[in-house]
């Protein structure tokens, strides 16, 4: 439970800059590490005459990205060719299919790690609380807006000083504040619709 | 002002070390800076009246570093504080849904700049910090166009492969698109540019086959299915982990730029959210836009880069120009278009946009620009999206068109605001918005059985308008494109115009079922509670109404060359109109006309397009299109979810043009009770908090006393509870009955009292004071410019009353005979 909490509070700062980091790096990269499925001609021709249209497609390099060198075999006969050729467009195109592979795996990971902790706090989390503690701590006010008192605020501002003994305690308080924020802005999206309408 | 709290600043008083609302709070830990401990030598100065505190001679002062200027009074934050008085945690700060004091964050900041500079002087290190905060402001921006650009690189990359999933899957590497996977295929023929073996649609991995009505109604089904499971996790994930991350954010962030504080709003939980569903938003194929979503996404990663630094997470106003420039940043990326993210930035989203900032936001744009170039996401190393190839001439006789594509887009801008705005306003009053999960899941249904069986909407958005803004030449083999090809013997640069075969009049007519389904499905998809965006499908229909003329007016030009309109210009055989233009005309026309943009929107459209000629068309259209929508309704879309929402947005472009004074305005009214005002020195401690227990403002005035009502200063609430509970836990002597001195000096006290509490320090020594008579066009002047919260108003010189942002806004509200109710938050 405190390894789920700690991945809740330190997940999205960390992930956040691994994934910045690895993407940035892998853009970097992809002019060394170039594969030959990276690089492509492509040369659409038109119809012409008898010949249908065709799209060739061939793995060169951008100076050998030319009609004569691309299409192949070509459709037609010696004189024609220049006239073919000239109807043609090649265009050199690259990509980097790493940094596509990265980007949908990191996404995917994202994705499933928020999930799964999503429904480790909807499905598991009350079930191993009752579990753990009774019946009694699962009745806890879950509608506690806020003490309209005006030092309520003042003693949170500074009691923070005073720390607690020990991390777990940090953690899973950290935790709870941030459920109850969440919390607070649903009430004001989803519930009073006072932001965000 | 009256504060009406609607959603507690701190309700975790209950946890005993919960302490603060959110992580901008760490900032209170390490304690303010800038109280400088300067005690200032008694000065003996005599006076006739015996109540006044003389006022501060400058020749006394000027052995020690005294930065409060009194005579200047332009620095709102005192510092002459008694050498007992420490630095508080948490004064100088704000409450959630609050409005910030931009005076007094401008003087802090010199304040700061000053002692650095003055500071600089006297060591090699100190001059090291100074170079190292003035370069912290550059290295700040570089972070987050790194940051955002990368951001944006992975949202397109992740966007386009899950839309292409509804459709099917590669077996090359199950993390390829369509496109991609089909990149170095040989199979691909001219008709069919996106076929190949690697690429299998749902129906041929479930049953095998791919033709035939069976695979088709296959394909619906499992498109559908694809499409809800999306919108599901989407809306799931938004209201389990940050509810804040729905809807497009752009009013959100205009109103925190003016000086609005929603905590939490630019986080890191929402930033992470806002990402991973809105790359699901998109995919499922409903109506909506990442542009806005982006510009979200930028603006959190602004906020969560300043903590990283001291000068911006300490100042609400300097953070607010860094998210200027983050704003910028997020257009940059979403249109691949650096220049008209920066204007869009100074003309829509930002309040306060010093010149300093437009030069950062640009270097902050082309960083982000630049890092998306280099992630490359579409494939062709083009920073633009929709790159045009054409650069065929217009005639000037086209202005016609165009200005009617204009008048379309302001009518269509005007109408959808409407309908849109009551769409919500529904949403937000009756039982519709009781079931947030269920609407998304019934409109992505909708959504997603209509558009299947139109190849124009069943395409991803962006793609439809690459299309549409494409020209039809020799190698282009689209429906749309087929055109009858008569005695071609050019090459294939320069076209002539063409008659239509039966395939352009089909495509035609799924374009008009297409634009009106567009239109019909933005007005509800808008505003959901997933992140959405309005850039795109305005655009669409835009696209979609001007392709539709430009080809009306291609096939007449080509049928009656003849007619005299036609007759100069347009001879058989010469290429004179383009669809394609007309139709990037109508998205400048329908974008402008529900945004009510202006140069951003041209200078956006012709940095998407890169189409420089046609500069004059694209401010031809929108300026009609705007001058027709402000002729049906004032506002643009995001002023009207302003307006909506209640905040306290006091518009810079509007003008107050009534005759009021300041004493209609100000409270308290003739039947109110007196304004509460604490007094300089003969109050208690009891007395100052049961004042602030007992009312709700967020401030109080300070006077000389009761009798006289003269002006000493003003303290804030917020910083009066703060005070009080840290004098009373930490100080000794501080009990109910001790004396408040807000005076500089306090006269000595007998020793059987208890000991005095010097308040001082949170005083505001310079509050803005207007007399009763000033015409509230000054007034409301005032406040846009200078920011301010509160502004006292006296009459000879007596204090009588007080102005607050909210109350000029409810007094706007109901000179236009708007509900004055409707302003929601302080």
């Amino acid at each position: 439970e405190i390894t789920m909490s700690l991945i809740g509070m330190k997940v999205p700062m960390q992930l956040c800059l691994l994934l910045c980091s690895l993407r940035f790096i892998l853009s970097a990269e992809k002019s060394d590490a170039k594969s030959s499925r990276d690089i492509r001609c492509k040369c659409i021709c038109p119809p012409y005459k008898d010949v249908q249209g065709m799209i060739y497609n061939q793995n060169v390099s951008l100076k050998d990205c030319n009609c004569l060198h691309v299409v192949d075999p070509m459709p037609v006969e010696g004189k024609d060719v220049e006239a073919y050729c000239l109807r043609c467009e090649c265009t050199y195109e690259e990509r980097s299919s790493g940094t596509i592979k990265v980007t949908i795996i990191i996404y995917l990971f994202i994705l499933g790690l928020l999930l799964l902790y999503m429904f480790y706090l909807t499905m598991l989390e009350p079930v191993l609380k009752r579990r753990l503690f009774g019946h009694s701590q699962l009745i806890q006010s879950e509608d506690d807006v806020g003490d309209q008192q005006p030092f309520a605020n003042a003693h949170n501002v500074l009691s923070r000083s005073r720390s607690q003994s020990n991390m777990l305690n940090k953690v899973e308080h950290a935790q709870q504040r941030w459920r109850r924020q969440v919390q607070e802005q649903r009430k004001s999206v989803f519930d009073r619709h006072v932001v965000l309408s | 002002m009256r504060d009406r709290q609607t959603v507690a600043a701190c309700p975790y008083f209950v946890m005993e070390n919960a302490g603060y609302c959110d992580e901008s709070f760490n900032s209170l830990q390490s304690g303010t800076s800038d109280e400088d401990m300067v005690e200032i030598a008694g000065a003996t100065l005599d006076f006739s009246s015996t109540d006044d505190v003389p006022p501060l001679d400058r020749d006394y002062v000027s052995g020690y570093t005294s930065y409060n200027g009194v005579t200047e009074g332009v620095n709102g934050v005192p510092k002459l504080m008694d050498l007992l008085d420490e630095p508080l945690p948490g004064v100088g700060t704000y409450e959630d849904f609050n409005t910030i004091d931009w005076v007094r964050e401008k003087s802090k900041d010199r304040d700061r700049h000053r002692e650095i500079t003055n500071k600089s002087k006297e060591s090699t290190w100190a001059l090291m910090k100074s170079v190292s905060d003035a370069f912290s402001g550059w290295l700040l921006m570089l972070l987050i166009g790194l940051m955002a650009g990368a951001l944006a690189g992975g949202i397109d990359i992740s966007a386009h492969w899950l839309t292409d999933l509804k459709g099917g899957v590669c077996l090359n590497g199950f993390w390829f698109n369509h496109e991609h996977c089909c990149w170095n295929s040989n199979e691909t023929t001219f008709v069919e540019r996106d076929k190949c073996p690697q690429w299998k649609s749902w129906a041929e991995l479930i049953i095998g086959t791919a033709e035939g009505s069976f695979a088709y109604i296959v394909n619906y089904v499992m498109y559908v299915c694809w499409a809800l499971l999306f919108a599901f996790l989407a809306v799931s994930l938004v209201r389990a982990f940050a509810p804040y991350a729905c809807g497009s954010g752009i009013p959100e962030i205009k109103t925190i730029l003016s000086g609005f504080i929603i905590r939490g709003y630019l986080g890191k939980w929402t930033l992470v959210i806002k990402t991973i569903t809105l790359v699901l938003a998109v995919s499922s194929g409903l109506s909506l836009g990442k542009e806005g979503p982006l510009i979200h996404v930028a603006c959190c990663c602004g906020n969560i880069l300043c903590h990283v630094f001291t000068k911006y997470r300490k100042n609400e106003a300097k953070r607010r120009e860094v998210l200027s420039a983050a704003a910028a940043v997020g257009v940059s990326v979403a249109f691949g278009a650096p220049i008209g993210g920066v204007l869009f930035s100074l003309e829509e989203v930002s309040y306060y946009f010093p010149l300093k900032t437009l030069w950062r936001s640009f270097f902050a744009a082309l960083v982000a620009a630049f890092t998306l170039r280099s992630i490359n996401p579409f494939g062709n190393s083009r920073l633009v999206l929709f790159y045009v190839e054409f650069h065929s001439p217009w005639h000037l006789l086209e202005l016609v068109p165009f200005i009617l594509l204009g008048i379309f887009g302001g009518l269509w801008g005007a109408a959808f605001i409407r309908a849109n705005i009551a769409w919500c306003r529904r949403r937000k009053t009756t039982r519709l918005g009781h079931y947030p999960v269920l609407e998304v899941l019934v409109v992505t249904a909708v959504t997603a059985v209509l558009a299947f069986p139109n190849e124009y909407t069943r395409m991803s958005t962006s793609e439809l308008i690459s299309e549409l803004f494409n020209d039809c030449t020799l190698l282009d083999s689209s429906k749309l494109c087929d055109y009858i090809n008569v005695n071609i013997t050019k090459s294939s640069n320069e076209l002539a115009d063409r008659p239509a075969s039966t395939n352009v009049y089909m495509a035609m007519w799924q374009l008009a079922l297409a634009l009106v389904f567009k239109m019909l499905i933005t007005v509800v998809t808008f505003g959901m509670k997933v992140p959405s965006g309005l850039f795109i499908p305005s655009m669409a229909v835009g696209a979609i109404a001007g392709r539709l003329l430009g080809v009306a007016m291609e096939q007449l030009a080509y049928y009656h060359h003849d007619w005299v309109i036609f007759r100069g210009w347009c001879s058989p055989g010469a290429d004179c109109i383009t669809p394609g233009l007309y139709a990037m005309v109508g998205a400048a026309a329908c974008l402008g006309g529900v945004t009510r943009m202006t140069v951003s929107l041209v200078v956006i459209m012709f940095e998407l397009t890169g189409g420089l000629e046609y500069i004059v068309p694209l401010m031809a259209a929108a300026m009609t299109s705007k001058w027709v929508a402000d002729a049906i309704g004032r506002e643009g879309i995001y002023e009207a979810h302003i307006r909506l929402n209640g905040y306290p947005f006091l518009e810079a472009k509007e003008e107050f043009s009534h005759k009021t004074l300041a004493m209609d305005v100000m409270r308290p009214r003739r039947s109110d009770p007196p304004l509460s005002v604490l007094t300089q020195d003969s109050m208690t401690v009891e007395d100052v908090e049961t004042l602030i227990t007992e009312t709700s403002y967020s401030g109080f005035p300070v006077v000389v006393s009761h009798e006289s009502q003269r002006l000493v200063g003003f303290a804030l609430r917020r910083d009066l509870t703060i005070s009080i509970e840290n004098a009373r836990r930490r100080q000794d002597g501080i009990v109910s009955t001790s004396r408040v001195f807000f005076t500089e000096y306090t006269p000595p006290q007998a020793p059987s009292s208890p000991a005095p509490l010097k308040l001082r320090s949170v005083m505001d020594l310079s509050p803005f004071t207007v007399t009763d008579h000033t015409p509230m066009e000054i007034v409301v002047d005032i406040f846009r410019k200078l920011g301010l919260r509160q502004c006292l108003v006296t009459h000879n010189g007596r204090l009588l009353g007080i102005i607050t942002k909210k109350d000029i806004l409810k007094h706007m509200a109901q000179m236009a005979n708007r509900d004055p109710d409707s302003i929601l938050f302080n």
